[in-house]
């Protein structure tokens, strides 16, 4: 993998990814930081806003409510190289710093996924775990085909509409 | 676990990022076609069809046969990794989120160190 130009790459450290089953997706990866920072770092929307919509991918933030508490709401519009605003936004089921967050992901139309963050330190690093349980095999099988986790932007959900398409016909 | 092959991705966008190639596999979607047949469909030359062909090929997403005179198209082994393109760029926009946070996570220790010494 390339790396970009004038980013710090030394302690940067991959992630790991697992479809652990057929609901559920999990992400590994470890921040050189103490939890409560990490924690911090995604529940403070000044903070969250910083990292979650990365440049080089051509996202911008516009907005960023978070009302970090257990039942509390967020709403976050971005959108792709000046594209129509996406929306992503849900709840939150559980607030336990600096250690856990759960929140619901309700964009969808017929339920999204729950995700669980868990923040882990050791020795001043923090290993991060996120979890997403979708309801259905069928509901992360559709997530998967339309791309609808992600909201990249409307190019990509065209292709991964084109693929599913194409994966049908070939089934038939 | 999944793996992923970036050279094959890449290669995989490179072919979808053009609109009539996506034509041509919405159209090998329903039915094999020669090359010809392609060409005429989407009023293209021989020769450019060829090329877009081959750029598919290259992919995977497209295999062809020669019989004869006639070359026949058919979607390739690649059109059910969908699965696959899913993850790797999911993974890929959250490895770019990760480095930012990496840079978030630098900046608060720093500040903490200097509003620590300042306490001091």
């Amino acid at each position: 993998m390339d790396a970009r130009k004038g980013e710090p790459t030394a302690m940067k450290t991959p992630s790991t990814w697992e479809r652990k089953s057929e609901r559920e997706l999990v992400v590994t990866r470890t921040f050189n930081g103490p939890a409560r920072l990490v924690f911090e770092a995604w529940t403070k929307p000044e903070l969250f806003r910083r990292w979650w919509t990365p440049k080089s991918f051509g996202l911008s933030m516009l907005s960023c409510e978070m009302d970090v508490r257990v039942g509390g709401g967020y709403r976050l519009e971005f959108s792709k190289d000046g594209s129509p605003p996406m929306a992503f936004f849900g709840r939150y089921l559980e607030v336990t710093p600096p250690s856990r967050l759960v929140w619901t992901n309700d964009e969808a139309d017929h339920g999204g996924p729950v995700t669980t963050v868990t923040f882990e330190e050791k020795g001043g690093k923090t290993l991060l775990v996120m979890h997403e349980l979708h309801p259905s095999k069928e509901a992360l099988d559709e997530a998967i085909a339309s791309g609808s986790c992600e909201g990249i932007g409307e190019t990509l959900a065209q292709l991964d509409e084109l693929l599913a398409t194409l994966g049908a016909s070939a089934a038939r | 676990m999944v793996h992923y092959s970036e050279a094959r991705l890449d290669a995989s966008f490179a072919a979808l990022s053009d609109a009539t190639r996506r034509g041509v596999l919405e159209q090998l979607g329903r039915a094999e076609a020669s090359i010809s047949d392609l060409a005429g469909k989407f009023h293209m030359t021989l020769t450019g069809m060829k090329k877009h062909i081959g750029v598919l090929e290259q992919a995977e997403l497209v295999t062809t046969d020669k019989v004869g005179r006639v070359r026949t198209c058919k979607l390739g082994p690649r059109r059910l990794e969908q699965e696959t393109a899913w993850l790797e760029r999911h993974r890929q926009l959250w490895e770019a989120r990760f480095g930012e946070l990496d840079q978030v996570i630098e900046d608060l220790k720093q500040k903490e160190m200097i509003d620590g010494r300042k306490k001091r």
